[in-house]
């Protein structure tokens, strides 16, 4: 039969190749094959195999965030990368990493502390089965199995927690990649150096693109040091316009913050800031004296981060990131306050206020329609600029055409099915054509991304 | 050659825009790197993003190929024009349009100088991060063009970590935004992609940058040592104490001697090395790594240690540093200078083997770098009256190059590919990996039109991929092409 004749050629490239079942499901598409190769080299010829029978491949790390982005429009092949989890090299003396895509987040970061150093990437602290995560942890967002994201996934997503405020998001950290093209070639460009600008750099192609492009076998990193001390201060703000003063003056200081979160459990709540400083432990105390002068009363500093720390996500529900100019928070909260009344909802709202990031989050149990409604009513307030924190001196066309971006990362199928969940997409022309020239048969990830990209 | 397009050019860019006389052509025919010259057919100067946009959709009318020009300061031959095609200059685009400190971003026109920025930004108490040594001259677009970092960007970043939007003007002439200035704009992160290309998938003609809060104290120190091995043993200790500097730069003895020639630095006498470790951030912070950094010099055997105590002091400690590049021009007529990276721990003994092929040579070889990351200037001393002399140089530096290679390093650390090292990314990369990386190319630049003959010796052809298929052709689904 055709599906043996399959199965066959999958198992010859990659002996860890099976019938699937329900359990592969990729957002409720269930496919006919899944496998787990062993190396850059089985995972090749299993992509080759999979082009020359234009099977549609999904890449799953731990499963973590396989349900974010749209269902994919056909799954044919699931490949499970948890077999990849080499950890390559750790090269102390150059704080440098390279690692295979299916090493845990956590897995590394042992292995690096070991070393007094550290991938520096917050995880999305999530919830999964139903259980609170661990409190106060900020690592490692858990998937259905409770396993935490892999290197792979937490690339393909782009995924970032407090600390982006001061060293980015996965593609600021990423120095070199390689990866398998849908035809099965490999292909890898940077490199093991920091400093390194010889031809295009494919790590930031492949950071957030959802594996449309090909599937992502290794990365190198580059590290930090992990500090000795942190301090975390906090305060609660008794509104948004409290909120934005305190991370202004937070963001705006000398004092090199190394994240300026906020936290808010409903409408009408204070909004709670806390602001994370990190170093030697006479300079966090120095210094975390100074932020609580400027934070004023009731601000307190812990060792250990508040409870809400990076907990954006809690559950598995609707998960809206909002992004914008830090100046525009203000109007980001009153926009998100506008919709969620009109819509009959009351999110949680949280996220690197700092860094322009924060993420509405509904439960699981919230009206499909009002979920939809809410997100409808936030486009349409972007789209009115009613969220640009927008220079002055920069009217149009001296600046983009809408200075932020409402991205659904992922929903229950009833709402998810039911929306847009990208939103405008300026470039998407371009993109497309990056898309066509990557994979031009459409058979990676078809449908999960922008444009149904 | 292309005379016939000059009216419609100077329809776009007024007459005076368009330069057209032959000698006047020749001013623009290198940038940095003086080795390699071509006189472009025509050099534009447009004043806007629209001019921009309609010189290319004139180009890619006619097939004319086109090069873009910042300041003409970069080393691999970025700007070099093509003698057939359009220099398009973007000189008069160098509108600071905002600074907004609120937001910390500031949205600026290419042809602004990098230093520039920091200027406008200062009254706020912010600065431009990213800062080459040409900082003065070169431009925020050629920035992005080479994904420029600069001696601070050990500690904080390149030109990538620092943009968050740009408009582009494609290979077709289109007006695209790449990315929205929040750094988290949806799809993929062609932006990312864009920076560092060298030119090659379009043009920016606005770019959102990001600012960066002016450190509450910088301070730096300089520390003789008897060798670069000593030197380097410091480096790796500071390092490994997990002290992040601000930048780490090192000299060795022929690059003093040179640098205290040109602009009398009084750096230690007889010092086979010299190590600047600028420290910046949190005064608390800064005052005790400051000590940490002298006591390790020390203990890796410094025989002299200065430390600024103020901004002039400070200027005074780099002025040797930044004169090096132009200082050699005096004990040599002519240089090569080269922009290998290795992984830092294997520094010192690189400068092993480059003493020990420089020895073999009896070419001269002055060693300027970034300790902090491995990125080596090798400065290649000699006498370009002779080409047996060049050669040999030419040799040399390829060895050198070769030698950051195998010891799994990278063919330039920040001046980009160009022309000057095209024939060495074969040697850095597989087929595989060039042919992967020219898909990108291929999806915004089809026709091979913008500033072709950079970074890949090879071209790819742009055409049909072999292979099963699913679904119509993309060709066909958009429209373009029918297949029968």
């Amino acid at each position: 039969m055709a599906g043996d004749a399959v199965l066959r050629a999958l198992a010859t490239a990659c002996p860890a190749a099976r019938a699937a079942d329900g359990s592969d499901a990729v957002a409720g598409v269930t496919p006919r094959y899944a496998a787990s190769p062993a190396s850059v080299a089985e995972a090749s010829a299993l992509l080759h195999a999979a082009a020359d029978h234009g099977l549609c491949v999904v890449a799953r790390g731990s499963g973590s965030r396989l349900d974010w982005g749209a269902a994919p429009h056909r799954c044919d092949l699931v490949v499970d990368t948890t077999l990849l989890n080499q950890v390559v090299e750790h090269a102390a003396g150059d704080l440098v990493t390279r690692v295979q895509a299916g090493v845990g987040l956590d897995r590394l970061g042992e292995v690096l502390a070991a070393a007094g150093q550290q991938l520096a990437l917050d995880a999305l602290a999530g919830v999964r089965n139903g259980t609170a995560a661990d409190a106060g942890s900020a690592a490692g967002g858990n998937g259905s199995a409770g396993q935490p994201a892999t290197i792979g996934g937490t690339l393909a997503t782009g995924v970032a927690g407090p600390r982006r405020l001061r060293y980015g998001t996965p593609r600021d950290l990423v120095i070199g990649i390689t990866v398998v093209r849908a035809d099965g070639t490999v292909a890898s460009s940077g490199g093991k150096v920091v400093k390194n600008v010889a031809g295009y750099d494919l790590g930031k192609l492949f950071a957030g693109s959802y594996g449309t492009l090909g599937l992502i076998v290794e990365a190198v990193f580059r590290l930090h040091p992990l500090p000795s001390a942190a301090g975390y201060t906090t305060m609660a703000a008794d509104g948004p316009a409290a909120a934005h003063r305190a991370v202004a003056a937070a963001a705006g200081s000398e004092l090199a913050p190394t994240a300026v979160e906020i936290s808010r459990s409903g409408r009408g709540q204070p909004v709670r800031v806390g602001v994370l400083l990190e170093g030697d432990p006479a300079g966090v105390d120095e210094r975390s004296a100074v932020l609580r002068a400027l934070l004023g009363d009731g601000a307190m500093t812990a060792p250990e981060p508040p409870g809400w720390w990076g907990r954006y996500d809690p559950g598995t529900g609707t998960l809206i990131r909002v992004a914008f100019w830090a100046d525009a928070l203000p109007r980001v909260l009153a926009v998100i306050d506008a919709a969620a009344a009109a819509a009959g909802v009351d999110p949680l709202v949280a996220g690197s206020a700092a860094a322009g990031v924060v993420y509405a989050a509904l439960r699981e149990d919230a009206d499909t329609g009002a979920a939809a409604g809410f997100i409808a009513a936030l486009r349409a307030a972007l789209a009115r600029g009613e969220a640009d924190a927008r220079p002055q001196a920069a009217a149009r066309p001296d600046s983009p055409p809408v200075l932020a971006s409402v991205v659904v990362l992922h929903a229950p199928p009833p709402v998810r099915d039911q929306v847009d969940l990208w939103g405008p997409v300026p470039g998407l022309a371009l993109m497309r054509a990056v898309k066509d020239q990557f994979d031009p048969g459409h058979r990676m990830a078809p449908g999960r991304f922008v444009g149904g990209i | 050659m292309i005379e016939h397009l000059v009216p419609a050019m100077a329809e776009i860019c007024g007459r005076d825009g368009v330069v057209t006389d032959p000698l006047d052509l020749r001013t623009y025919e290198c940038d940095g790197l003086t080795s390699h010259r071509a006189a472009p057919a025509m050099v534009v100067l447009p004043r806007t993003a629209e001019q921009v946009a309609a010189v290319v959709r004139v180009c890619a009318a006619a097939k004319v190929p086109f090069v873009a020009r910042g300041s003409g300061t970069g080393l691999s031959g970025g700007a070099l024009p093509r003698a057939d095609g359009v220099l398009i200059v973007t000189s008069r685009m160098r509108r600071i349009i905002a600074v907004d400190p609120a937001s910390q971003r500031a949205i600026v026109e290419p042809g602004v100088t990098n230093l520039a920025v920091s200027t406008a930004a200062r009254p706020y108490g912010y600065f431009y991060a990213p800062d080459p040594s040409s900082q003065q001259v070169c431009s925020v677009g050629g920035n992005v063009a080479e994904n420029s970092g600069g001696a601070h960007c050990l500690k904080h970043g390149f030109t990538v970590h620092h943009v968050l939007g740009l408009e582009i003007v494609t290979p077709a002439g289109e007006l695209v935004w790449l990315g929205d200035g929040t750094g988290s704009a949806p799809g993929y992160d062609l932006m990312g992609a864009f920076i560092g290309s060298e030119g090659t998938l379009g043009i920016a003609t606005k770019i959102i940058v990001k600012l960066t809060k002016i450190p509450q104290m910088v301070t730096c120190l300089l520390a003789g040592f008897e060798t670069t091995g000593a030197g380097g043993a410091a480096v790796s200790a500071i390092i490994g104490a997990g002290i992040v500097p601000a930048a780490i730069e090192m000299m060795d003895a022929l690059a003093i001697e040179a640098a205290e020639e040109a602009v009398a630095c009084n750096y230690p006498e007889g010092a086979g090395a010299v190590l600047i470790v600028e420290l910046d951030g949190p005064e608390s912070d800064v005052r005790r790594d400051r000590e940490a950094v002298r006591t390790l010099c020390q203990e890796a055997g410094s025989t002299e240690i200065r430390e600024a105590v103020d901004a002039a002091e400070r200027a005074a400690i780099w002025v040797g540093r930044k004169s090096a590049f132009a200082a050699v021009g005096r004990i040599c007529p002519a240089y090569i200078v080269q922009d290998g990276v290795v992984p830092r721990t294997a520094l010192g003994s690189v400068l092993d083997k480059i003493a020990q092929l420089s020895a073999e040579s009896g070419i001269r070889v002055a060693n300027v770098f970034h300790a902090g990351d491995g990125n080596l200037h090798p400065l290649v001393l000699y006498d370009d009256s002779s080409p047996a002399a060049t050669t040999a140089a030419e040799e040399l530096s390829g060895a050198i190059l070769d030698l950051c290679i195998s010891h799994g390093g990278s063919i330039t650390g920040e001046h980009g590919v160009g022309v000057d090292k095209s024939r060495y990314m074969p040697k850095m990369f597989g087929a595989d990996d060039l042919d992967t990386m020219q898909l990108l190319r291929c999806a915004f630049d089809p026709q091979n039109l913008c500033n072709p003959g950079k970074i890949f010796p090879t071209p790819r052809l742009c055409g049909e991929v072999p292979g099963a298929r699913r679904g119509p052709h993309p060709l066909v689904a958009s429209g373009q092409a029918e297949q029968f």
